[in-house]
Order: C-alpha cells, then structure tokens, then sequence
C-alpha cells in the first residue's frame, strides 16, 4: 500500500483566550488520496475549517498549540518553518474560502491578483503570468476570459467570483485543493454549477480535494469519504454510501432526520437534534453528545468514547458507545419513520432502566 | 399584459377565501444619477407586475435565486415598502396606497419575521422588552404586571425560559434569537405571518427546531404563513402552495405537491435539478446545469424573461411575454413550452416523480376553473 497524499495523525489544536483554552480541534486522524474527494461535515464551531487551516498553517500564532502530524507526501507540515511552509501554500496545497467577495482584493483587478499566484512560486515573466491568468479563467468557465482578466472583482458576480476564486487555487496545479464551504453563500444553480466543475477538474487534473460543508446533499453528490465532526472531534468516518446507507453515530441520525430532503414524503416530520453545539472551553464529560443524544446512558456520561471501526465493516469507523447490533437496530427504527424519544427502551440500561423496563412488563401483565 | 389573471374568479387558486389578493403588483428602485440635481437614469425592476392570492390558514412559499423579488415582495405585503402601482387586497381592503396611520392597524394583523436573526434584534434591550414592544406600540396592556405575564407566555410557547426575561440578545443562540424573533411576530396574535429566510442563518441541526415551531404555531393559531427560502427542500416541507419567481416575475405557482413532482416552467425544471439530494444513489438521471448568471434586474431581457437561459427558447420566446396561465394542469405557469412529462422524469430526482403515472392531465384541471387545453400546438412543436 502506498502512503496517502495527506494524512493527518492525531492533530489537536488549541487557542488559549481570556476565556479559557478553546479545543477546537481534539485528536482527529484522517487521510486523503490522489484523485479522491473527502467530505468534513460538521455544525459552526466543530473544528472542521480549523483543521484544514492548519494544515496550511494558518493557525499558527503565539497563543496556538498545535500537536499531532499533517504528513504531506511524507513531510510534517507541523514541524515546517513558516518559509518552507509558504513553499507549499497555494502551489501544492490550495484553498477556496467560502465568501467570494471578501477573498478578492477589491482594489485589484482579477488579472493581477491571479497571476501574483503565478508569480509567488513560478519564475516567470509578467507577460506569461498573464498569459497563465487567461489559460486559467478560460479553464473554470469564464466567458470571454481576455476581457475578463482586466476587470474588477465587483464586476463579476457571485458565482463568477467563487470561479475565480477556484482559478487562482488551481494556478500553480496543486496536488490537494482544500474547499472550505465553496458553494454555501450561492443560489442552487450556482452551486450545481460549481461543484460539476470541481468534480471536472478534479478528473482532468486528478488532485485530491477536501470539501468542507455542513450540507450534507453536497458532499453526497461529490464525495468520496465522509469525517462528520462533532465538537472538535471526528465522531463517524466511511465512505459516502456507508454513512448514508448505514449511519452509524446518533449525531449523524440526527443530521440526516433534522433536513427536509427532496427525497422523502413532504409531510414527514422533522425531527431536531434537541440542544445546541457545546461550548469549546468546556466540553461535556464523557461522550461530548451525550448532552443532546436521546440515547444516552449514565455510564456514557463518564467514558469517552474512541473512534473504532464499526464490528463487521473495517472501512467504518465511529466514536459511539452503543453495541453495533443496538445502533443497527435503532436507525432501522429512525428511518422507519419513529420518533427517537420512543427508542429509549433499545438502550437497555445497565441496571435501574432494566428494573424499570421489568417492571413495565409486569404492568402490561396486570393489563392482561 | 390582458391575459394576466387580473380579473377574480381565474384567480391563482381561490374561491373567495382569500386573506390576500395581489393584483399586478409593481415595484421599481429607482437608480439616479447626480448629487445636487438628481435624475432618474433607470430602474431596478424588483418587483414587475405580479399577482397571486394567499388563502387563509395556508402556507405559501415563494423560491427564487438572489435578486428575484422575493424579499421585496414580502416586505410589500406588510408594507415595509411602498409599492409603485398594483393593489394588495388584505381581507378586500386596499392597503397597497394605505396611509401611514392605517398601516399602524395593519401591522396588527400581518407581522414578520426577518432573516438574520442577529441583526433583527435589538442588542440593548431586554428580550422582555423587545417581546413586549408590539403591545408598547399598539397601547395594549398597559398594566405591566399583565403585560410582563402575556410576555412569559409568549416566551414559552416559542421555546424560551420565561425566566430569561431580563436577558439581552447576544446571551441567546443563533436558534433561540430567531426564537425571539418569533415570539415578536405573535405577540399581538396576527392573522398573517411573513417569514423571510427564517432559517438559512441558522445551522443544520437547529433550522428543524425552529421549522417545527413555526408549523406547530400555524397549526395552533391558524396563521396564514408566507414564507420565502432559496432552499426547494425546506419550502416543499413547509408550504400547501408554492410561487416561484424569476426576475420580479412569478413564472409559476402550484400546490407543492404539483410543482414538486411534475414542474412545468423550465426555469423551475432547473432549480429542482440542481437541488443536491442527500443519497450518493437517488440522484437524478441528468442534471440540466442553467449556464450563466440571472441577468440585471435593471434591464432584464424582452418578453420572457427567462429566455437568454432556456433550453427550449425558440424565437417566439423573445417577442412574446407568456401570460401566468393553466398548463392543463392544476398548476399555472407563464410559459409558451412547458415541460413535458419524458423532461420531468429525465431531470429530476427518482424519488420525486416517482409517485406519478400518466400524463399530467389526468389529475389536472378538477373543479376550479373553466379547463384550458394545454397549448398542443405549442408543446408538440418541440
């Protein structure tokens, strides 16, 4: 087996603020290989962007801890300096932000903010960076690109603005485009638009991409892998179809039975994640869900559970302390169309609930 | 022009149950050229000769892309803007030229509830206060004690701890701000409730609670419920009927269940294929990918609007405006080739048309109007 383009050991990184220390990202692993695309999906606040800007390095600043190996093509990007650092950043490893408009200089034309990609790590003259900038344009879409090349970031819109944006991430080939929620401030035309031409470019180019997202429609359409995080945590990982075939992590339930979706009956009753996202500064013990999971036990309310692989796939890994036959059995329940309160009695405590369940018994017999 | 559904009885789906009746309602901004002299150079065409009824106790949802009109509208409906020309009938009474007075009497009955649930909120009042401020403005229960009791109730029926009362915004979440937000729009028990974008702020795992909370207010007050959303799935599980716009024009309305199976306009064709469905295996067969952007609204493209991005214009498309009419259907769509049911099924999801057999005019045409033939000629043509 080769080594992965990009794989990511135990990262943890952690701000000190007035506050308290943020854990923004607390032990996550995952790989990435050419030609592959992986999905982080996760809520604000669940460490998803923090840890792909660490990867390029952007976190780094005096109150920053940063622990944990991002080996790229076998180097520690941890360990690099900030030079060599700057060596890979937007020439091997690329990233589109998710706000078009304030990722463009406004005072610059878009001419000149793409071939400065160019020329930061190409030896070039001017004139074949503009040459290059025009090549570019031309590659993700752009209508007449040698006017285009000319003009200002306001004369464009929105979803030619995010093209650009994708042009100057491509300007030097890179190896891994990382895609912080590339189409979530556009309309759904824009956004059709744009991930057809990710999935196209990345088969023309064969880089690997990381689609950061809390849409779950987008990253089954373009996806490979799936991370869902939760609370600084990868708490369910697999390829696509398992997480939407057989999910596996009460949060992930929550996630795909929380969106109305085009796909199932209209009158189908939502049902919430209760709660919000916890605070960073101080977690909950044990499992961090078990505030909002309506399948908790006391005990899950102490131990902290590990990511595993899930008994019977190898490739599935989830971060829950329900036996795998108990979770099999409640999203069968879930996606049947019940309501989670109602599947409390699969989670057959350790001691009280089971008398309690005897006892429930003992009454539908005093029915009878 | 004439064609339009001006007149009562082809109305856009009522039988004189209406809470709202809008008549070629316009809205135009003005874009002005100068600093002491100003003239007017143009206008934005936000909003251009549109009309459609709300029944009572329904939910009407209106889709669009950015720049559409839907916003606009909505804030014309309780007349947070002033219309150009048109009328809105509210219960048969004209408030599209009302004056400023009336409209305080108005704003009893239609409240809103607005996007961002951040700026929507004043950071330094209490959220009492800020719930308590509709019945400040209208002189109801003057007597605090009974003012600051209805407030609490309100609190809790959205979800809130009463005893948060002396809280301001920022201590809340984004989903319970929106909650607040609620609370205001109900205060002084409205018939009609817009809600602009009342979710997209909000992240995934909260927008359900605050979904559920406005479907569960609806079912309890009989709230007449507009409400307006960029995303197709989240309009088709919350609305009876669905209007969807184009550049500040309706190009089609229908129940959900009409529009969603079997669209007739392409433009909505488009929208519903490019919705990303969450399952890698029930996708659609082909995506039909609008290419380019809307254009200006400012100077929107002749006749159909929606021709400079339509892949069954023909040159009738740019001569002739297509009226909002009955497509055979029970769904009216202002187009001169709706699209036919092989380019339905070829387009969306599986799951969504998979409910249908036989054409679309089987189940059409019951009851409501006076049947118009879909246009044979117009649909073979293709």
């Amino acid at each position: 087996m080769s080594t992965p383009l990009l794989q990511v050991e135990d990262l943890r990184v952690r701000f000190s603020t007035d506050d308290g220390i943020v854990h923004a990202v607390d032990g996550i692993s995952y790989t990435v290989d050419t030609g592959q695309t992986l999905g982080i999906v996760g809520e604000s606040g669940s460490g998803k962007t923090v840890s792909s800007l660490t990867t390029l390095g952007l976190t780094r600043a005096k109150n920053t801890t940063i622990e944990g190996r991002i080996l790229f093509e076998g180097r520690d990007l941890v360990t690099l300096s900030d030079d060599e650092l700057r060596k890979i950043r937007g020439n091997e490893i690329a990233m589109i932000f998710q706000d078009p408009l304030s990722s463009l200089h406004p005072f610059y034309k878009v001419g000149a903010q793409l071939s400065e990609a160019v020329l930061t790590h190409r030896s070039v003259g001017k004139s074949a960076a503009r040459a290059r900038s025009v090549e570019l344009l031309e590659l993700v879409g752009i209508p007449d690109p040698q006017k285009r090349v000319d003009q200002f970031p306001h004369e464009f819109s929105g979803g030619m603005r995010q093209r650009v944006m994708i042009a100057m991430a491509l300007a030097n080939e890179p190896k891994l485009l990382i895609a912080d929620e590339p189409t979530t401030a556009l309309d759904v035309t824009v956004q059709a638009q744009i991930l057809g031409l990710l999935e196209d470019l990345q088969r023309r180019l064969g880089m690997a991409i990381i689609v950061i997202t809390h849409d779950l429609g987008v990253v089954a359409e373009i996806t490979d892998h799936i991370a869902v995080m939760y609370a600084g945590r990868i708490v369910e990982r697999a390829p696509t179809e398992a997480i939407f075939g057989s999910p596996q992590h009460p949060y992930t339930w929550g996630l795909l039975r929380s969106i109305p979706r085009l796909d199932t009956p209209r009158d189908e009753e939502l049902v919430p994640i209760s709660g919000r996202p916890p605070s960073l500064i101080q977690r909950p013990s044990g499992c961090h869900f078990h505030p909002r999971c309506p399948y908790v036990r006391e005990a899950h309310k102490r131990i902290d559970p590990r990511l595993e692989p899930v008994t019977g796939d190898p490739g599935h890994f989830a971060a829950c302390l329900l036996e795998t036959d108990v979770r099999s059995r409640i999203w069968r329940a879930l996606q049947a169309g019940e309501d989670p309160a109602s599947l409390r009695h699969l989670v057959v405590e350790d001691q009280q609930p089971m008398r309690a369940h005897a006892t429930h018994r003992l009454a539908s017999q005093e029915e009878l | 022009m004439d064609e339009a559904p001006a007149t009562g009885t082809n109305a856009i789906s009522t039988n004189g149950s209406a809470l709202i009746e809008v008549r070629n309602l316009v809205k135009y901004f003005p874009i002005t050229q100068g600093i002491v002299f100003q003239k007017q150079i143009g206008a934005v065409k936000a909003v251009d000769d549109i009309s459609f009824d709300v029944k009572r106790g329904e939910t009407l949802g209106i889709v669009g892309e950015t720049g559409c009109g839907k916003s606009t509208t909505a804030r014309l409906l309780v007349r947070l803007l002033d219309p150009t020309s048109g009328t809105i009938l509210f219960e048969g009474q004209d408030i599209a030229a009302a004056k400023k007075e009336d409209l305080k009497a108005l704003h009893r009955e239609a409240q809103m509830v607005f996007q961002d649930p951040y700026s929507s909120l004043n950071p330094r009042k209490t959220v009492g206060s800020i719930i308590a401020d509709p019945f400040v403005i209208h002189g109801l229960l003057k007597e605090s004690g009974a003012r600051r009791k209805r407030v609490q109730e309100l609190m809790d029926r959205v979800g809130l701890n009463p005893e948060h009362y002396n809280r301001f915004p920022h201590e809340f979440s984004g989903g319970q701000r929106q909650r607040i937000g609620v609370a205001r729009a109900i205060a002084l028990e409205p018939k009609l409730l817009v809600a602009d974008e009342p979710v997209s702020a909000l992240d995934v795992s909260i927008q359900a609670q605050v979904l559920n909370l406005l479907r569960g207010l609806q079912r309890e007050m009989g709230l007449t419920l507009i409400f307006i959303a960029h995303d197709l799935s989240v309009v088709r599980h919350m609305c009876d009927r669905v209007a969807v716009m184009y550049l500040g024009k309706v190009v089609e309305i229908a129940s959900s269940e009409d529009l969603y199976s079997f669209p007739r306009h392409p433009y909505t064709g488009a929208l519903l294929s490019a919705v990303p469905v969450p399952s890698p295996t029930g996708g659609r067969r082909e995506r039909q990918l609008l290419t380019g952007d809307v254009p200006s609204p400012a100077n929107p493209p002749k006749a159909c609007r929606f021709h400079t991005r339509c892949f069954k214009a023909q040159s009738i498309c740019s001569e002739d405006d297509p009226p909002l009419e009955y497509k055979g259907t029970r769904t009216m769509a202002a187009c001169h080739f709706p699209l036919t049911e092989a380019e339905v099924k070829l387009r969306l999801p599986a799951a969504l048309t998979a409910g249908r057999n036989g054409s679309g005019n089987a189940r059409g045409a019951a009851g409501v109007i006076a049947d118009q033939p879909p246009s044979s000629s117009s649909s073979s043509s293709t």
